[in-house]
């Protein structure tokens, strides 16, 4: 049987979020009470979880999360990682013993910070840097798969229904501002656990439900610049896109949004100057990253978090509020379950983001 | 005698009114005591007679005399050989090629639907989007010093449908066509193309809808040319006839042909070959910038080439030397004339150039800085659907435009005899095509086409043309060897 990354493999999910604008740190047991509600759109074949504002310690440090098959992969990859980074501090993530989790690798954390001389000689910056490095590593390292390399930051994700993956990871002993979760229900099975989500490049992670049209156009667009798709998962190619275009063409995450989900043109056509203009200059230049099909996103980003249904919400994405607390969620007792009373709750329109970011005094 | 390809048959149902014999233009058909009488050697199969008797009462067949067979050398070989060695000449065919030992690879490649993992889309209830912009993209975004985007596209074609009209020269087809394809292309909001013999003085209103060729001749071209259309279109070479030029006979240089073209009456219209001003890759780069230069880079130019070996690293050659627009024109693009040999033998089919130009055009990073127009030997929405799928923005049409005009492709275009009044300027001919409703059937068949291909996507769950581009996956193929599905970047049915 092929695993995940030689073969496509079409899921349906179930996705949720949690974000404490005023940068208040929640445990990970609130985000595994809430995606265990969902249990249902999951069939126990992937499940995941991304963590903002996890490592205050090592703010500064790039946290790697890292899967090796086996010792002679770990071995290579700190070669490598010697070689290009200052290793602050390396532990196994610790984990507990969970029946329903199986073929578990060997996960490894690090705390990095690039080596100053070899940035220079590399000509790029400190972030291009590291992402071409953990890129390398996952293609060239034999049993190697760099899970996530932001900073303050750090995914989770196994084989399994979402709520056994967060007690497999003691989900409950981090405390983050942000927090996304996955659970997954793919067609075929994924083989191993890099087909799990969220996914992620840098700091920028990404949950998602659906299966989208575009796929192929949209792939075939990014790795003109650089991108590697080899999951071949939906997530991974909105991933690639959403860093093409706010870290590589330096757009906002709104912009960004209404590439993807561009208006149509005749919702265009109605609008006047600026808005008309913009929209049209980014849907025109820009067209190969128009995603069609159902999707619902969760996109999380250091310091803020953007949900974002397709244009015509072929997916169900639910927002609610409560105080500085935003919640996201592909249904809505998701949410009731963590916060039953909100402030305010409603299903965002297709195409139109929502986007949270940490008040200006939570960034002190 | 000599046996002629076809026989007419007349049937009882006959009235003897003559109707056939005043259309006929092939001197097949004669009147004697109210009864036809065939000269089946001048037969076309043009089919003018057959569609036009009012009583259904004849039929064209193909003349039941045969040579033996013989497996290498079947009877049209041996028929051509009879004719060169009767007369010394080159053969001379038109329309596209029908060689049908080269495979149509779109009838080789299957289009993908949604079942149950994603919906598909019903476009009679849900948006379902087919505009496409034609031009090159800058790489990268700028902002002016309040934050806001600057507008830094170069100018672009927007077409309403992925859908233009082939060039197709005034001179080698009647000013009738082309009215039809101008007011038609204006009507859907897309282009048509004056191909190589200049702009009708009265085609001028629908400057806006039209793109202007220059060509090896150079006929009809001066800067009020140039500026007038909507786009420029240098033309290196067409399908039909790779690495070689026209010849349009002084015959059909009459009157306003001869004005439009700027060239004296009577006169031979001779396309070189070559472009003697590009002998190279560096050349071509600099008539681009001659034609932006005096156009004031208010228009996107476009560079059609002939789908050939090469075709990847030319079009990369293409796009670096500051085209906008790449038009390639496939093994079974159609012409006025060219010699057979050529029609028949030389190039590659349009499917294997665009998957092969697009792919090479992304490995070089720069498929985004072009556009890619598909022509040759499309004849349906599942064609352009596909074409797209490979990678191509939006398709041309030609032989099938001029199907919808009447045409039955009997191939007698350079005879300048067209029974249809297409490819012909003899007035008598040319009347018979009535410009406004040629219009009306060119806007049906476009407007029929884009609804089959909204359909389709809706099927795939995409509702926006851009997301079909270059989409293989929405591609399979059957009965493809490996290295085809590896050229064309497709997977095998099944896989």
């Amino acid at each position: 049987m092929k695993k995940e990354g030689e073969v496509r493999i079409s899921s349906g999910c179930a996705i949720c979020g949690i974000f404490c604008r005023d940068g208040r740190r929640i445990p990970g047991s609130v985000i595994r009470e809430s995606i265990r509600v969902m249990h249902n759109r999951s069939n126990g074949l992937g499940g995941g979880f991304a963590g903002y504002g996890i490592y205050p310690q090592y703010s500064d440090k790039y946290a790697l999360h890292i899967f090796y098959s086996d010792f002679a992969a770990r071995e290579e990859t700190e070669r490598m990682l010697d070689q290009y980074f200052d290793i602050i501090n390396l532990s196994k993530i610790p984990t507990r013993q969970v029946d329903a989790i199986r073929d578990v690798p060997l996960i490894w954390r690090y705390f990095v910070s690039p080596l100053p001389h070899r940035i220079q000689d590399s000509q790029l910056d400190e972030d291009e840097y590291t992402a071409q490095a953990m890129i390398r590593i996952s293609c060239a390292v034999k049993g190697a798969y760099v899970v996530s390399y932001g900073k303050n930051m750090g995914v989770f994700k196994a084989v399994g229904y979402p709520e056994d993956v967060a007690e497999f990871y003691r989900i409950e002993e981090y405390e983050g501002y942000a927090w996304t979760a996955h659970g997954r229900y793919p067609t075929n099975t994924p083989g191993w656990w890099g087909g799990a989500h969220p996914f992620s490049i840098l700091d920028l992670s990404v949950v998602h439900n659906g299966e989208i049209s575009s796929y192929d156009a949209n792939r075939r667009a990014v790795e003109m610049y650089g991108y590697s798709c080899n999951l071949m998962t939906d997530t991974e190619v909105i991933a690639y896109i959403l860093d093409y275009l706010v870290r590589k063409q330096g757009l906002s995450y709104r912009e960004s949004a209404e590439v993807i989900a561009t208006p149509f043109w005749s919702t265009i056509e109605m609008k006047d100057g600026y808005d008309k203009a913009r929209l049209s200059y980014l849907r025109n230049m820009f067209s190969s990253f128009l995603v069609t099909g159902p999707f619902s996103i969760l996109v999380g980003f250091d310091g803020g978090m953007m949900a974002l249904n397709d244009r015509l919400k072929l997916r169900s994405l639910v927002a609610a509020e409560k105080g500085r607390t935003v919640y996201f969620s592909s249904e809505e007792a998701a949410i009731r379950v963590i916060e039953p009373e909100p402030d305010r709750i409603w299903a965002p329109r297709g195409g139109e983001p929502v986007i949270v970011t940490l008040d200006k005094e939570a960034l002190r | 005698m000599k046996s002629s390809r076809y026989r007419i048959i007349c049937y009882d149902d006959c009235i003897g009114c003559g109707r056939c014999a005043s259309e006929c233009s092939f001197d097949a058909i004669t009147m004697k005591d109210h009864h036809p009488v065939f000269r089946h050697e001048n037969c076309v199969d043009c089919q003018r007679c057959v569609e036009l008797c009012p009583r259904g009462a004849l039929s064209i067949t193909r003349n039941p005399n045969r040579f033996r067979s013989h497996a290498v050398f079947s009877e049209d070989a041996i028929k051509e050989i009879r004719l060169q060695a009767e007369t010394g000449g080159v053969l001379l065919s038109s329309m596209g090629s029908d060689a049908d030992a080269v495979p149509v690879y779109f009838d080789k490649m299957l289009l993908n639907a949604s079942q149950v993992t994603n919906p598909s889309i019903d476009p009679l209830r849900e948006p379902m989007e087919s505009v496409t912009f034609l031009g090159s993209r800058p790489e990268k975004v700028e902002r002016l010093p309040d934050g806001t985007l600057a507008d830094n596209l170069p100018p672009h074609l927007e077409l309403s449908v992925p859908i233009m009209f082939s060039a197709m020269s005034y001179g080698a087809i009647s000013l009738e066509v082309h009215k039809a394809l101008a007011k038609a292309a204006s009507k859907l909001g897309t282009y048509w193309n004056t191909g190589e013999g200049g702009l009708h003085e009265s085609l001028r209103p629908y400057c806006p809808n039209t793109i202007v060729q220059v060509a090896s001749g150079r006929f009809g071209v001066h800067a009020d040319y140039l500026n007038s259309a909507a786009a420029v279109e240098i033309k290196i070479g067409q399908g039909a006839k790779p690495g070689i030029g026209g010849h349009l006979t002084g015959r059909k240089i009459v009157g306003d042909v001869s004005r439009t073209r700027m060239i004296p009456e009577g006169l031979d219209a001779i396309s070189p070959a070559p472009h003697h001003d590009i002998y190279s890759i560096e050349d071509l780069s600099q008539l681009v910038m001659s034609i932006k230069e005096v156009t004031g880079f208010r228009k996107p130019v476009i560079v059609k080439v002939a789908a050939v070996h090469n075709i990847a690293p030319i079009a990369s050659g293409i796009a670096r030397s500051g085209a906008d627009i790449i038009a390639i024109d496939g093994f079974r693009g159609g012409t006025g004339a060219a010699p057979k040999r050529i029609r028949d033998n030389v190039g590659i089919p349009l499917e294997l150039a665009v998957a092969a130009v697009d792919q090479r055009l992304r490995e070089e990073k720069i498929r985004d800085r072009v556009s890619l127009i598909a022509s040759g030997g499309i004849r349906n929405s599942s064609d352009v659907a596909k074409a797209i799928a490979l990678g191509a923005d939006a398709v041309s049409i030609g032989t099938a435009s001029l199907c919808a005009l009447g045409c039955h492709l009997c191939a007698s275009c350079h005879t300048g005899r067209c029974a249809w009044g297409i490819a012909s300027q003899d007035p008598a001919l040319t009347s018979r095509l009535d410009p406004d409703k040629g219009a009306e059937a060119l806007v049906n068949l476009v407007n029929a086409w884009t609804s089959e291909i909204k359909e389709m996507m809706g099927g795939m769950g995409i509702n926006s043309i851009e997301a079909l581009r270059g989409n293989r996956l929405a591609l399979r193929g059957v009965g493809l060897n490996e290295k085809e599905l590896e050229i064309l970047g497709i997977k095998h049915a099944g896989e």
